[in-house]
């Protein structure tokens, strides 16, 4: 106890200096993007402030280590304050001000070396840093030594020393802090790490969306653009919005975050079963995030404006190196998923403990191992078009080229070929959350639960055979249509004997409509909509008027948005308290809930109506040329206030997931199992639970993961792990 | 590494596999989907194009060398099957042998490779000439890549991935039985890519 005490101040100035270090790569970074492409002066900027930003925090996590440093570290928060000041409001900097952050610096580094011998080091370098930057910025003023080329080289100087100094202080606490917090290997940290990075892209492309729906509902009202944003950029903006809500935020949260911190803890297993390739899956992920957020930042403007299908020949045609980008994150992301998909598999497989036979899974897994399968199998062909389509923007060959005898309709195949059982990805996991916490909620067992893991494996197999009833109108024949169209109802099937089941769950049970409940709950009708609405888009006539209409954004966005998302909120709010140890507030939960199912709805409900009408999607304007438009577009402010308001709802959640994180920090007593739930991850590990490896004891199954409320037992609920 | 992950060395008694190898079969699966994908444009794009069999004619791939490299790649995998089966009779040094070979017919496949890929660059045959060239350079270049792979993990089982020999024999051998699956499935690739590319 005495002995990590003392341990908790040296990992915190550990962490100060690891901070430090980073502010200091982060000024090299910057000075490379000056020096070799010295276009992009905002980019330098943006990189320089987030620099001393960390500069800022780094001082400050150094304060907090010993009394006796406390002002050496406050000397370099101020520093990074002042500097953060200067970057952002260049234009109104007094000339004297830039002298500061140096001398703040260079006394702040001298305060630490004076007291404190073991960090003493880091103190001389930081302060040297300090003194160096100084005379940099005083020496141009007396000599005319600047006209010389080899003095912008000198400025090096005191960025390597800021990242030594941060280097040195950590060593010892460095190669821990990479080990447990950036390269992990334990499922459930990186799990984490999947589930923020991709909170962050959600909300990313939310704002994106959120532009958009701001230039359809006021700045189309007279038929010319106002400047908000050019066509272009408006179809960038939905491009991006597409592939990073798809492919960046919900695939990602509910394989990668959900997937990864639950699979394991559900079958039993100390890890996935090849845990550094699970790392690689997240890092691969995260290069492929930044290539794609990296092609809002190229110099000729615009990002990937091809829609998120990147149809040819429009993308291969397209201006600018933005498509091009789009392409290289793509072949990251299906690598990533590859690797991620491949370990979940072999875990579900192999890593099952002793007991848990395949009908005793719980049903979340069963979607877990599906959606595996669809995410090996139907991401290559993907990566076929994408390397095409790579080859046709960049060696000029004409792969979807029909003048040189290349094929357009080849590439839409490979698209949908991976697309349709995409669409499974994203909704096969979110009903495993919903009946988890559907039977957990009802204490009772999930009604018919084998027609449901039968149905998931039919409807797997199915995905792979409907994708062209995404192509009726590409004239690629009524027989293909026909076919496709009888796959599609066929595939329907599945789908709502899943549903109803979860439907008929319900019946009987006493419900505790607590806020990861009524997400689950109102999962049920908004994907009963989302699906009902795409039978007409399935049928090859209906589908002649529908396609490309706001009918068909409304029917995705009513599976994706108020089915997925809802999901992956409810299942955010239920395992919340496995993952950090308390419960989120219901109340904020439930005006979160509220709040968002009716915001949902104003937004894509009205969508239904202008597609019925037959406004096309994608148009920059919302369709304000067209005749057949005008009784619709009133609509769309509505549409836009109602996304708004979704916008402002979340802040609810985001309140409540931070206020909940923060508090009772020092709170040992942790109510374990909260939910009374009988699955292995509430009833065999403590929450949090342990370091690397998860069970204390292996675990050992003798029934089932629904089995609630059984006659004549003393509990309603009775544990996977319970002997009978 | 402070855990321990069941089934990593010795096999699951309901699968009858470790987890790797496993492991392997699904990546292969995948692989399957992709150069599945590849071998459809192919034929979609033969099959739709009318000036196809004129660039065909024109192309007078080096059907000799290929036929070569065909034999090699074979000979290759067959070494490899031998380093495993070494290893599986405790013949350390034989293992070091024949993957060795295996190394060097691998690396041979590349410079033929080479200088088939020179010779067409010579004449003035681009992928972008004609969709065949496209097709040929697509399909065997990613060919190539994933040969590249190979002899980087190899070549790291050859010399220092090799000391675990010393600590986990049986490890070890599964690691060689994996890769080795791995190097017959893109053996494999290239026994069809060599007809029908180059013959037909």
């Amino acid at each position: 106890m005495n002995k990590e005490k003392l341990n908790i101040p040296k990992s915190i100035y550990g962490f100060g200096g690891a901070l430090i270090s980073i502010s200091g790569i982060l000024l090299l970074c910057s000075f490379l993007v000056g020096t070799f492409l010295n276009y992009i002066v905002s980019a330098q900027t943006l990189i320089n402030s987030i620099s001393a930003f960390f500069l800022l925090i780094g001082g400050y996590y150094i304060s907090k280590a010993k009394p006796e440093i406390k002002w050496g570290g406050r000397l370099i928060s101020i520093s990074g304050l002042q500097a953060l000041y200067i970057y952002i409001s260049p234009s109104f900097t007094p000339d004297l001000i830039i002298y500061f952050p140096p001398i703040f610096l260079f006394f702040g580094g001298l305060i630490i070396r004076s007291v404190d011998n073991k960090f003493g080091l880091s103190g001389i370098l930081i302060s040297f840093s300090g003194l160096a930057s100084l005379i940099l910025l005083i020496l141009p003023k007396i000599f005319a030594i600047n006209s010389y080329p080899f003095f912008l080289y000198l400025y090096l100087i005191p960025i390597v020393l800021l990242i030594f100094a941060g280097f040195v202080s950590t060593c010892s606490e460095f190669k821990l802090f990479v080990s447990k917090y950036i390269f992990s290997i334990d499922h459930k940290w990186i799990g984490i790490q999947y589930g923020i990075t991709s909170m962050i892209f959600l909300l990313f492309g939310f704002s994106l969306m959120m532009i958009m729906r701001y230039q359809l509902a006021y700045n189309m009202g007279t038929g010319e653009l106002k400047d908000l944003i050019s066509p272009d950029m408006y179809n960038a903006l939905g491009a991006m919005h597409g592939t990073i809500m798809v492919f960046l935020g919900v695939v990602p949260m509910i394989v990668g975050a959900f997937g990864n911190y639950l699979v394991p803890l559900q079958v039993g297993a100390p890890d996935m079963a090849f845990p550094k390739l699970n790392m690689a899956s997240y890092w691969v992920y995260f290069i492929g995030g930044i290539v794609m957020l990296a092609s809002f930042f190229v110099p000729d403007a615009l990002p990937a404006h091809s829609g998120w299908t990147s149809y040819v020949p429009l993308a291969t045609l397209s201006s600018g190196s933005g498509q091009t980008f789009w392409l290289v994150g793509m072949i990251f992301l299906i690598t990533s998923s590859l690797l991620g998909s491949v370990n979940i598999l072999v875990t579900i497989i192999q890593l099952r403990v002793k007991g848990l036979t395949w009908m005793r899974l719980p049903f979340f897994v069963w979607t877990q191992l599906i959606t595996s399968f669809l995410l090996l199998l139907a991401f290559p062909p993907l990566e076929a078009a994408g390397i095409f389509q790579l080859l046709d923007r960049v060696a000029g060959t004409h792969f979807f080229d029909p003048y040189s005898g290349g094929s357009v309709l080849l590439y839409q195949h490979l698209f949908w070929f991976l697309a349709h059982p995409e669409v499974y990805v994203l909704i096969l996991p979110a009903l495993g959350i919903v009946a988890e916490i559907i039977s957990n909620n009802t204490r009772k067992p999930l009604w018919g639960y084998k027609p449901m893991v039968y149905s998931t494996i039919w409807l797997g197999f199915m995905s792979f055979i409907v994708w062209a009833h995404h192509m009726f109108l590409t004239g690629m024949g009524t027989t293909m249509s026909s076919f496709f169209m009888i796959t599609t109802m066929i595939i329907s099937v599945p789908s709502v004997v899943i549903l109803s089941s979860l439907f008929l769950s319900l019946w009987g049970g006493s419900i505790r409509f607590n806020t990861p409940m009524l997400f689950a709950l109102s999962f049920l009708p908004m994907f009963g909509i989302g699906g009902l609405t795409g039978l007409p888009l399935g049928l090859a006539t209906a589908d002649i008027h529908l396609h490309d209409t706001y009918y068909v954004i409304g029917h995705f966005h009513y599976v994706v948005a108020p089915g997925t998302i809802f999901a992956i909120f409810a299942g955010i709010y239920f395992w919340f308290p496995k993952i950090t140890g308390k419960t989120m507030n219901e109340t904020l939960g439930k005006i979160h809930f509220y709040g968002s199912l009716v915001a949902m709805n104003g937004i894509f409900m009205p969508m239904f109506l202008q597609g019925l009408a037959g406004v096309s999607r994608r148009l920059s304007n919302g369709g304000y040329d067209y005749a057949h438009a005008k009784e619709v577009l009133y609509l769309n402010e509505i549409m836009s206030i109602c996304a708004f308001a979704l916008f402002a709802f979340q802040l609810f959640f985001i309140v409540n997931f931070f206020w909940t994180l923060l508090r009772n920090r020092y709170d040992t007593e942790v109510d374990t199992n909260p939910w009374k739930s009988n699955t292995i991850e509430w009833t065999d590990t403590t929450s949090p639970p342990l370091g690397h490896g998860n069970f204390e004891v292996i675990p050992k199954v003798y029934r089932g993961a629904y089995e609630y409320s059984i006659e004549g037992h003393s509990k309603d609920y009775c544990p996977q792990t319970e002997e009978s | 590494m402070d855990i321990e992950i069941p089934y990593n060395v010795e096999e699951r008694e309901d699968t009858g596999l470790y987890n790797a190898k496993l492991g392997i079969w699904l990546f292969l699966a995948s692989e399957i989907m992709l150069f599945g994908a590849l071998f459809s444009t192919y034929i979609i794009l033969r099959t739709g194009d009318t000036t196809w069999m004129t660039a065909v004619k024109g192309a007078h791939l080096n059907i000799p060398l290929a036929t070569l490299n065909t034999a090699i790649l074979i000979l290759s995998s067959v070494t490899f099957v031998m380093s495993w089966v070494s290893l599986k009779l405790k013949d350390f040094s034989g293992f070091k042998k024949y993957m060795g070979i295996t190394l060097l017919c691998s690396v041979l496949f590349l410079v033929i490779k080479f200088f088939e890929y020179k010779a067409k660059f010579d004449v003035g045959h681009y992928p972008s000439t004609h969709n065949f060239y496209a097709v040929y350079f697509t399909i065997t270049g990613l060919h190539g890549i994933h040969i590249i792979g190979g002899i980087i993990v190899n070549a790291y089982l050859w010399l220092p991935g090799s000391k675990m020999w010393n600590t986990d024999p049986k490890r070890f051998t599964n690691r060689i039985e994996v890769a080795g699956l791995y190097w017959h499935f893109v053996d494999l690739v290239w026994i069809i890519v060599f007809p029908s590319i180059y013959l037909l």
